[in-house]
């Protein structure tokens, strides 16, 4: 059995996360304490909610300077995969620089939040293996991430922009694997099962 | 390119799905449970869960029924139903919920919205609007659209979305049970004056109605109950519909 766990830092809906890594037959512990998150097969950063709030919350416990120290493979979904960045203009915040990325706000040119399910194309990485290029993806956000050389899946919402990325043995997702139907669900289980 | 949605709503009473026609006249449609996994099978984007009941008791019931829903299903869900204060809303998110929907209590206290948006973010407060024309005015209604206000229908959407809004829900209770169509020109009207996703509800009878509601009404997403709920319509073929219209759908 994995050791699977899924860092929580009072951000968000990660029941929803715990019980997608249930659907596929594998449990998952909610912490923030620094020892269980250390020793974890795999580590799931979650989060949902604002930049600047999440980061405060990150810097209180020490998670921010533990997670880019990681060393077994981290899935970082939505904002979690915002916070992975540099700097986030949500809250002009800086961010755990594992990514050499900056988060912008969408401009006013499309409705924001993007709500709804897009596709993600341009898929190169282990954790999209057996997903066809195009699969729709479930996704609620208002900043995101421009084309950067850590990109993995490309999403279009007026601009193409970076919707994963990977760096070494991180991993973000823009989109929400959790609510994604069975595809998001497979990439899931790529992380859980295949990523190393 | 961003699909547009369509969103099965459960109207629950005491754990139980019920449907009615404009709000009166309640039949049971089926398990809640049960019936979002079905939904979520059959290509559902995303659900509504409102609750219609008002016992005491409501509370904690909703909150378990949220949970065994988001052990089960794998897509996004709403919930709404007599949300009035941030306590409300933590007790549905901590069991899985991803969005909650507040209507007459907003309209009452419309600080609720900032505070909702404030603390958990714009992306899970979707504001439901329920409307009726009078005397060629859309006006506000509250309560399932039982009592009317003055509150002019455009104003409260925009003051909505300047609240923290993430997305407005909009029933015409013109619409709603007729199974005539959508209200489009006050969808399109909507869709105009605010920049966050606008929901169609009320008056679905034919899929050529959604295919409306989009073109037309220029809505991001559509909602409806009965026409699913007694399988008038099943959601894969309704989004084969609108593709075959150049609409983009997730199929």
């Amino acid at each position: 059995m994995k050791n699977i766990v899924i860092i929580d830092y009072g951000a968000g809906n990660i029941q929803s996360v715990k019980f997608a890594v249930e659907r596929l037959g594998h449990q998952a512990v909610l912490t923030d304490d620094a020892a269980t998150i250390k020793k974890a097969d795999k580590v799931i950063f979650p989060g949902v909610g604002a930049a600047g709030s999440a980061m405060s919350k990150l810097r209180a416990t020490g998670l921010d300077r533990l997670i880019p120290e990681l060393e077994q493979p981290v899935l970082g979904i939505c904002l979690g995969m915002q916070l992975m960045c540099r700097h986030s203009e949500e809250g002009n915040t800086s961010g755990l620089g594992i990514f050499d990325a900056d988060v912008l706000r969408f401009p006013d040119s499309v409705k924001v939040p993007q709500i709804g399910w897009n596709r993600i194309s341009g898929l190169k990485s282990d954790l999209f293996d057996g997903i066809r290029d195009g699969e729709f993806m479930y996704l609620v956000h208002s900043y995101y991430v421009p084309d950067c050389p850590e990109a993995v899946a490309y999403t279009s919402y007026g601009i193409a922009y970076a919707s994963a990325l990977k760096k070494d043995n991180f991993y973000g997702v823009q989109f929400h694997p959790e609510k994604s139907s069975t595809a998001g669900a497979a990439v899931l289980k790529n992380f859980l099962e295949t990523v190393s | 390119m961003l699909t547009k949605r369509i969103i099965p709503c459960l109207d629950i009473k005491n754990g139980r799905t019920v449907k009615g026609v404009n709000f009166l006249d309640l039949r049971d449609a089926g398990d809640p449970v049960e019936l979002a996994a079905i939904y979520a099978a059959e290509g559902a984007d995303e659900l509504v869960f409102l609750d219609i009941s008002a016992t005491e008791e409501k509370r904690k019931t909703l909150a378990e029924l949220v949970r065994k829903v988001a052990e089960k299903v794998d897509i996004p869900f709403t919930v709404g139903g007599g949300i009035a204060a941030v306590e409300d809303v933590e007790i549905l998110l901590h069991n899985g919920a991803d969005k909650v929907s507040v209507n007459s209590s907003a309209v009452k206290r419309p600080e609720l919205i900032d505070e909702l948006s404030g603390r958990f973010g714009s992306q899970c407060v979707v504001v439901a609007v329920d409307a009726r024309q009078v005397d060629g005015q859309w006006r506000v209604h509250l309560v399932g659209g039982k009592v009317p206000t003055e509150i002019p229908l455009y104003e409260w959407v925009t003051e909505a979305e300047r609240r923290g809004a993430g997305e407005i829900l909009f029933t015409s209770m013109d619409h709603d049970g007729t199974k005539n169509g959508f209200a489009n020109e006050a969808l399109a009207h909507i869709s105009g004056l605010v920049n966050i996703p606008v929901i169609a509800s009320g008056g679905a009878g034919e899929m050529q109605h959604f295919a409306d509601a989009f073109l037309k009404g220029k809505a991001d997403a559509a909602l409806a109950a009965s026409v699913f709920h007694f399988k008038e319509m099943e959601i894969n073929p309704l989004k084969a519909f609108l593709r075959a219209q150049d609409i983009a759908v997730r199929l």
